[in-house]
């Protein structure tokens, strides 16, 4: 093999690897959190702890807002129902398969985005 | 039949009290030094050599750090490379703890909440001060979802703040129900097994299958704890 074919056989693999490495970037920008598929259990536990945590902090919340204000029960009574609704949201997030980011909204772009691709 | 609870049992090794708080030295910590000495141990010797083609143990930490490198890469993009450490630390505490509890008679720190919650507020104060750090008070401005009327921030902002601080507790408490679950069925199957005498081999092949099911979630829960708080940063870094 003289120099001149060396040269060009190299050139050649740096440019496959180059469109290999491009074909991966593609296909794992994305963006955040594609989960992989649990088990049914997993999923059942995920949306109980979801929806719980939801309402618990929403309790929690409420309780220390009372305390510091002197405005008992009332914040709790309304952060209860807040934290009800947080929770369903979260729980419904995480059942749509949506990723964990901060916002509903743009969370449903991204999953829109993300089936349109498919 | 043993009781399946009491291997969660906190005791005490060196007891040790200061200035009223209890902070001795427990089973717990124990499994937690022997973690964190396995791991550095198995880094530092593996990766000893610095062969440019691996041997075996060489490659096998590289495969951890391929995996939590790519796992920043794809969930936080480039600018999560500086917090690599942190969670590569992280996954691996996490998944020697989750490990070393399927070892017969070990202690699982990783079934104790406040040990998972310890790490969740941590991961979840960090990433909001990454958050306020990059961003100000413009941070604050993602909790306002998208596309929503105006008029509708009364009830959806204090909604999405909610959800935002309910991320430690479902974090802590996914990882803490997994291992402590997994881990009282194990010790309610093997007690079936003594209790049934012959017929026992049922319940025995039932333990054999849930064990390697044990197995797998300790990996998963792992991966998960980890790949939320990649999501986590890269929601204080990039604001979508």
């Amino acid at each position: 093999m003289d120099e001149q074919q060396q040269h060009s056989s190299f050139d050649e693999l740096d440019a496959r690897i180059r469109a290999a490495r491009e074909r991966e970037a593609e296909k794992t920008s994305d963006g955040p959190g594609r989960r992989a598929a649990s088990s049914g259990i997993g999923l059942g536990m995920r949306l109980s702890v979801e929806f719980v945590a939801g309402v618990a902090v929403g309790v929690g919340l409420g309780y220390v807002l009372d305390r510091l204000l002197g405005t008992t029960p009332w914040l709790m009574v309304l952060f209860l129902l807040l934290g009800g609704a947080a929770g369903v949201m979260n729980a419904y997030r995480a059942a749509r398969g949506m990723d964990a980011t901060v916002g509903l909204g743009a969370a449903q772009r991204r999953l829109a985005e993300r089936q349109k691709d498919k | 039949m043993a009781n399946p609870i009491e291997q969660f049992k906190i005791k005490p090794i060196i007891p040790l009290e200061v200035g009223g708080v209890d902070i001795s030295f427990t089973n717990s910590a124990v499994m937690m030094v022997i973690a964190v000495v396995l791991v550095t141990a198995f880094l530092t010797l593996s990766v000893r050599s610095r062969a440019l083609v691996p041997g075996r143990w060489q490659s096998m930490a590289e495969v951890f750090y391929e995996f939590i490198a790519g796992m920043l890469r794809e969930n936080v993009g480039s600018a999560g490379r500086k917090y690599f450490p942190f969670i590569f630390t992280l996954f691996m505490f996490v998944l020697t703890g989750n490990l070393l509890g399927m070892v017969p008679g070990a202690f699982t720190y990783t079934s104790h909440v406040i040990v998972t919650f310890g790490m969740a507020i941590v991961v979840f104060i960090g990433v909001t001060i990454i958050g306020f750090a990059r961003h100000g008070t413009h941070f604050l401005r993602m909790f306002f979802p998208e596309g929503a009327p105006i008029a509708t921030a009364v009830i959806l902002v204090p909604i999405e703040v909610i959800s935002y601080f309910s991320r430690p507790f479902s974090l802590a408490v996914r990882l803490f129900a997994n291992m402590t679950v997994g881990h009282i069925i194990l010790k309610v199957l093997g007690g079936f097994v003594v209790a049934l005498g012959v017929f026992g081999v049922v319940p025995f092949a039932f333990l054999g299958a849930v064990t390697v099911l044990e197995f797998g979630i300790a990996m998963l829960q792992a991966y998960v704890f980890t790949i939320l708080s990649c999501i986590y940063l890269h929601d204080a870094i990039h604001m979508h």
